[in-house]
């Protein structure tokens, strides 16, 4: 029987059981955990308490996650667009990288707490503000990413240019944007993690005084009622939407940009 | 003087003897000498990487550059190919090319090909960079260079779907695409394995029958610049230390290896090497 499986199919089928069996042991100690010390629900719900307020609250709970899910995979776009943009003026001109890219790292190391609640002020307690947040951090990995790749010309393939004749945009067009794609795609993937956290912590300060909702807003709203069961199923989640926006950005390049991010690696 | 040289190649089977001359004669317009007057490369420390170097290659000749690491072959070759700028002297070819038209080839160390393009579309690259003929005249001439390199079965393969040698054919194969004057090949197949370097090394003095280009080619190798070269220039330390005409008679091919003259100049250029 188990010869029939191909060796990968094995390899697949091993890693599920394995991290399915992490899950199991975490759910038995925490059930355990809670069971041991008596926990009041508000502190810390069973397992099986918190899947039974995800089912009672699972309309809010999907409508909440399909809008968090489309401000964060929205600016994840935004984001792409604007760093890769950004990323092809850097590599274009040596004084426009050094003049900005210190406050590129600026967006990054600033932390987006501080810039929320000035955005809300500018923005308004809207959708916009959440894919704006979003955006901004997402940005610095894409920018310094694609900067890498689109500066990362091997010598001879340089020198090869140069022979021919081509010009700035013959560079761009055939060598730089080409071979930055591999680079885009893992600066993306990096981003699809932090879009889901910098959507959430938007939604923190959008709250729910308006008709937007979204994890972050089910998330305080529910923390401020000490409905722990709900906020745990929240988390989940936010978890589960991480996984999905990187998954999709996996996805998209290994179907679409197979050729060019699959063989980039092992071509000399 | 270029006809003259040209018709005076060697040119073995009487059969094939008038075709091969007559294709010569036509086709020695295009090919072109190189001269290389005093010229030097002086960096900002005050050493100098190649040191006034006066050469000259003839049309259609194939020329090796030989000698030590850090000799200045490679930089000779790099400014040979207008890759680097020399501090003195100059680099003229006659009749002139067009350089940003494909009328010089470099093939690097490494086969250097794009690994988002396929063979074919690698071998297409120098035509679409300058922007020559139409996209479907570009395939068809790239695919005619394949045919010729005996790839035409891994056209459509990536760079990661090709073994080394592979690669290396693709690359000689776009060197080859904008027809050029002069073909400069900086140790083409030092990464390959010994029977790939000759195979590969055949395949150059094949091409180099058809179309009768002048080749300048650094070589760490001396077995095969006395197979591939008409002359060999031994450098040292940035100058030029020996010029050796190669007496073995042409069209070449490896059983030379074996014959008695080639072992003799084998013993000269590696002589010359040492500097005895």
């Amino acid at each position: 029987m188990t010869a029939m499986i191909s060796p990968r199919r094995r390899e697949l089928l091993v890693s599920i059981s394995l991290v399915a069996s992490v899950a199991c042991f975490v759910l038995v100690v925490w059930e355990f955990v809670v069971w041991k010390f008596d926990l009041p629900k508000a502190l810390l719900p069973t397992p099986g308490q918190c899947f039974n307020a995800a089912v009672a609250e699972r309309v809010a709970l999907f409508r909440a996650t399909i809008s968090t899910g489309l401000a964060a995979f929205s600016g994840l776009l935004v984001a792409v667009a604007v760093g890769y943009g950004l990323a092809v003026i850097f590599s274009q001109s040596r004084s426009l990288r050094l003049a900005l890219f210190p406050y590129v790292i600026l967006l990054q190391t600033v932390p987006i707490v501080a810039i929320a609640p000035l955005l809300i002020v500018w923005s308004g307690y809207t959708f916009r503000t959440v894919l704006i947040v979003t955006a901004i951090v997402c940005l610095f990995p894409i920018v310094n990413s694609v900067t890498g790749g689109l500066l990362s010309i091997k010598q001879d393939t340089n020198d090869l240019f140069r022979l021919y004749g081509a010009g700035r945009w013959k560079r761009l067009l055939h060598l730089q944007i080409p071979s930055s794609v591999n680079h885009l795609m893992l600066g993306t993937k990096t981003s699809s993690g932090l879009a889901v956290i910098g959507a959430i912590v938007a939604e923190f300060f959008v709250g729910n005084s308006t008709s937007y909702d979204g994890l972050g807003t089910l998330m305080t709203g529910w923390a401020n009622l000490l409905k722990t069961d709900a906020l745990v199923s929240a988390v989940f989640a936010s978890a589960m939407l991480g996984v999905v926006l990187f998954g999709t950005v996996h996805l998209i390049s290994a179907v679409f940009l197979r050729r060019w991010t699959k063989l980039a690696m092992t071509a000399g | 003087m270029i006809s003259s040289r040209g018709s005076s190649l060697p040119v073995s089977g009487s059969g094939r003897e008038l075709v091969a001359r007559k294709n010569l004669l036509s086709e020695s317009a295009r090919v072109s000498a190189i001269h290389c007057q005093s010229l030097s490369i002086k960096y900002p420390g005050g050493t100098r990487a190649v040191d006034k170097i006066s050469l000259k290659v003839n049309p259609g000749e194939i020329v090796s550059l030989i000698g030590p690491s850090g000799c200045g072959k490679t930089t000779l070759l790099r400014l040979m190919a207008g890759l680097e700028q020399p501090t003195e002297g100059t680099v003229s070819l006659d009749p002139p090319v067009q350089v940003d038209a494909g009328g010089i080839a470099f093939v690097f160390q490494q086969p250097s090909l794009l690994p988002w393009r396929t063979a074919i579309q690698n071998v297409m690259l120098p035509l679409d960079l300058i922007g020559k003929g139409s996209s479907s005249n570009r395939r068809e001439v790239a695919s005619e260079l394949l045919r010729t390199v005996g790839l035409e079965d891994a056209a459509t393969r990536f760079p990661a779907e090709l073994s080394g040698g592979m690669r290396m054919r693709v690359s000689i194969a776009r060197a080859l695409v904008t027809d050029p004057h002069v073909l400069l090949l900086d140790e083409p197949f030092a990464s390959l394995d010994d029977m790939l370097r000759n195979q590969l090394g055949q395949l150059l003095l094949e091409l180099w029958e058809k179309r009768r280009f002048t080749v300048v080619m650094v070589t760490h190798n001396i077995a095969e610049s006395v197979l591939l070269s008409h002359r060999i220039v031994v450098m040292r330390e940035g100058a030029l230390a020996s010029v050796l005409e190669n007496p073995l008679p042409q069209p070449r091919n490896e059983d030379i290896r074996a014959t008695v003259g080639f072992g003799e100049f084998y013993g000269r250029v590696s002589r010359a090497l040492r500097g005895e």
